[in-house]
């Protein structure tokens, strides 16, 4: 019995989105990453070829973390010391893309001495996040972008708090913004319609809608990102951009992953539920519509990319 | 095909000439019967609630509204799953219904199979306050293609249905090899798995003769439509999908395909969908994308709790109606069987959050009193976004549950995440003390036990 395969037919298409200069562009990355450019749902390859290739980028921080599960702690042993050997190692271990993230320790000085030390440690495209406190974000994430001036970085976090002053800086020396709002459609649409008024040219933008890890909500962040995926396909301009998740960081502050004692002994084995545990939460989301996701774990990466080549080659 | 709300309309009582007596009753709680119909035409009110619509009408009613998926329900003698029943593509559009059963697979050739069963069938985890097994179990012959012994089969279903009562899935290219399993299932509904091209008689007849359900497994959809639509020639109605992809690229594909179909009423793929996720290369990543990506049932290679456990929470979070996220009631809860002096510890009504927080409390041992505020089932991240979760609301909780007359201490803790809200409540309650804890549950005990401690 032939079967007529339902096609969509949709007008929208998610902008193409490039971050991580070469030396062609004044920079000093091995490559650009390009994103976004998506003209259908998640990988329906029988309607039209997926653009890009899901990018797996590695959190690094800029000094060693103390509340960071002693899982990763194993595996980075010293690398986590300091960013530029973390870089390296990230590197090694197979990672598209870094996130420097900044933390409320550092001073600006400190944040610039961490992004130079990983700018020269790897050529991989960088994105930088501040630790996520307004002043704080906008003190060190201004220095670093002047400091970095040409590299295409993203700088993150970017939200409806402090947007004019990282959107103006990542204006004044070329770089990206992550776009980041929670958990919600309307938020989301409203941060770019804000950012785009300031005149960053809209292929600079990248959205972070956040999500939950698995058992911690991983539900508004996949509905939201497929409502924002069917948006920008439906031609809402303002939706029309590649999205990125923090998924090591939600799934590693689950309890599930960051303990192993004192726990339901239901929940198996430790390590292996960790990992688990962020690739779960990855596969949902790649297929509710992320471009980027960010990692901590290196197995965690392996197997997310050993999906994300399945995925790519249908 | 769906009726209009007029053809509906004309099957209800006030739709009857003569005019049925109870025409309009409102017992359903709509004013006129038209209205009836017309929700009902939206699938916004359930026919049930007429109690006057005549049988006949309730058949002719039921036959228009078959649902584009079609019912399947395996049973055991302990317990049964359903698959089928779904009415969307994306959760947001409504909800998905029913869970795709998780089925552990056993080979009939292994070892130990009765011990290695009763483990997995043992298996019970809580997530937030509710409790998660595995739903039935997969025998496997030995030789899917040539011939297995069928009373090696048999005896491995058997060893099977020592150690457990949930419902099985027999998988045998075989007929005759299914059937000696079958036989040890006298009163069950198994499914059958399964019927391709070359076995596909022989299969639908064992099938009618044990009246239960049958996989169909090819990798391509005509194939499958061509199966489902020669064996209905034999009388069969009740199918389960096997677009057999183990690749996720494809998997994706055909598991949309197959949905889109079915939900445009194309009766042939109009059945739930089988992963065999213990055959793709990561089974953890198959069967996550097969839980979010509509599968009805879905095959695991082993019992390994610690995938098991995050495959069903996976499953409770997607299948969540996003329209009623999951609550409790908003109160004073009581924890380790909190004093006077015993903290005020702060959080939102949304389950996830409320268990996060009260397994660390109870966890740590230390008494408290837990202020669930009413945020409508929100996260507190989430709710403060969404201004649901303020200051105001904080102070109207405190003041509504009477907490001052439980505590001798005024002492709140608000989550590290709105420490934000810390001074307007302050003005808001000027005679209590606020503090700021941690963001993460997880960290609760820890400052409770320093920084609470004084």
């Amino acid at each position: 019995m032939p079967v007529e395969i339902p096609k969509d037919k949709w007008t929208g298409k998610v902008r193409e989105v490039s971050f991580g200069a070469t030396a062609a562009d004044g920079g000093t990355r091995s490559k650009s990453i390009v994103v976004g450019g998506d003209t259908t749902l998640p990988y329906m390859q029988f309607e039209a070829p997926t653009p890009h290739t899901p990018v797996i980028a590695v959190e690094i921080k800029s000094r060693r973390p103390e509340d960071w599960s002693t899982l990763l702690e194993e595996t980075w042993g010293d690398a986590m010391n300091d960013p530029a050997s973390w870089a390296k190692a990230a590197e090694a271990a197979g990672a598209d893309a870094l996130v420097l993230w900044l933390t409320l320790a550092d001073t600006p000085e400190d944040a610039v001495k961490a992004t130079k030390a990983v700018l020269a440690a790897s050529a991989l495209p960088l994105m930088v996040f501040g630790p996520g406190q307004v002043e704080k974000d906008n003190e060190l994430l201004v220095a670093v972008s002047e400091a970095a001036k040409g590299e295409k970085l993203v700088l993150g976090i970017c939200e409806d708090k402090n947007y004019r002053t990282i959107v103006a800086t990542a204006m004044a020396n070329g770089h990206l913004v992550s776009a980041r709002t929670p958990m919600d459609v309307n938020l989301a649409k409203q941060l770019n319609i804000l950012i785009t008024d300031m005149g960053l040219p809209a292929n600079r933008i990248i959205m972070d809608p956040t999500t939950g890890a698995l058992g911690y909500g991983i539900e508004y962040g996949y509905s939201v990102m497929e409502r924002l995926r069917l948006a920008s396909l439906q031609g809402d301009g303002m939706t029309q951009f590649p999205m990125m998740v923090t998924v090591g960081f939600e799934a590693w502050k689950a309890k599930e992953s960051k303990v192993g004692t004192g726990v339901p002994e239901a929940w198996g084995d430790w390590k292996a539920r960790a990992i688990h545990w962020e690739t779960l939460t990855t596969t949902a989301l790649l297929e509710s519509g992320a471009s980027i996701v960010v990692l901590r774990h290196p197995e965690s990466m392996k197997r997310i990319r050993a999906a994300i080549n399945e995925l790519m080659a249908a | 095909m769906a009726l209009t709300g007029i053809e509906i309309f004309k099957l209800l009582p006030g739709g009857q000439r003569p005019p049925h007596p109870k025409a309009n009753c409102k017992e359903c709680g709509i004013p006129t019967c038209m209205a009836f119909a017309m929700k009902l035409a939206a699938k916004q009110v359930e026919l049930a609630a007429c109690p006057y619509v005549s049988e006949e009408s309730k058949t002719k009613l039921a036959e228009s509204s078959a649902p584009p998926i079609r019912l399947i329900t395996l049973k055991g003698p302990g317990s049964s799953i359903k698959a089928g029943n779904e009415v969307c593509l994306f959760r947001h559009e409504k909800t998905f219904y029913n869970k795709p059963g998780l089925f552990v697979r056993v080979k009939a050739s292994q070892a130990n199979i009765a011990a290695e069963v009763a483990k997995a069938d043992a298996y019970k985890v809580n997530y937030v306050g509710m409790d998660f097994t595995v739903d039935g179990f997969a025998v496997e012959a030995d030789t899917l293609s040539g011939t297995s012994d069928p009373t090696k089969f048999a005896d491995a279903v058997k060893a099977v249905r020592s150690a457990t009562k949930r419902p099985l899935i027999l998988v045998a290219k075989d007929a005759k090899v299914l059937e000696a399993g079958a036989a040890a299932l006298p009163g069950e509904t198994p499914l059958l798995y399964g019927a391709d091209s070359a076995n596909w008689e022989a299969m639908g007849d064992l099938a009618k003769k044990l009246n239960a359900p049958l996989a169909v497994c090819a990798d391509n959809l005509d194939t499958l439509a061509d199966l489902t639509d020669k064996l209905k020639g034999k009388g069969l109605e009740d199918f389960v999908i096997d677009p057999s992809s183990t690749k996720l690229g494809a998997s994706i594909a055909k598991y949309t395909q197959i949905r889109r179909l079915a939900l445009k009423n194309f009766r042939a793929l109009g059945f739930p969908v089988i992963s065999f996720a213990c055959n793709a290369a990561d089974e953890g990543i198959a069967a996550a994308q097969a839980i979010a990506k509509y599968a009805g049932f879905v095959v695991l290679d082993k019992f390994v709790p610690e995938l098991l456990y995050g495959l069903l929470v996976l499953r409770e979070n997607i299948y969540t109606d996003p329209q009623k996220p999951i609550q409790v009631t908003p109160g004073i809860y009581e924890i380790n069987n909190p004093k006077p002096e015993s903290p005020v510890l702060i959080t939102t009504n949304f389950s996830i959050t409320y268990f996060a927080v009260a397994n660390e409390v109870e966890g740590s041992g230390l008494p408290a009193w837990l202020l669930v505020c009413d945020a409508e089932g929100m996260s507190v991240l989430t709710a403060w976004a969404a201004g649901k979760f303020d200051s105001e609301r904080i102070a109207k909780a405190i003041k509504g549950f009477n907490v001052a007359s439980k505590v001798s201490r005024k002492r709140v803790v608000l989550p590290g995440h709105v420490a934000v809200l810390s001074g307007e409540l302050e003005a808001e309650l000027p005679d209590w003390e606020i503090r700021v804890g941690p963001r993460e549950a997880v960290d609760l005990p820890g400052y409770m036990k320093t920084a609470l401690n004084n």
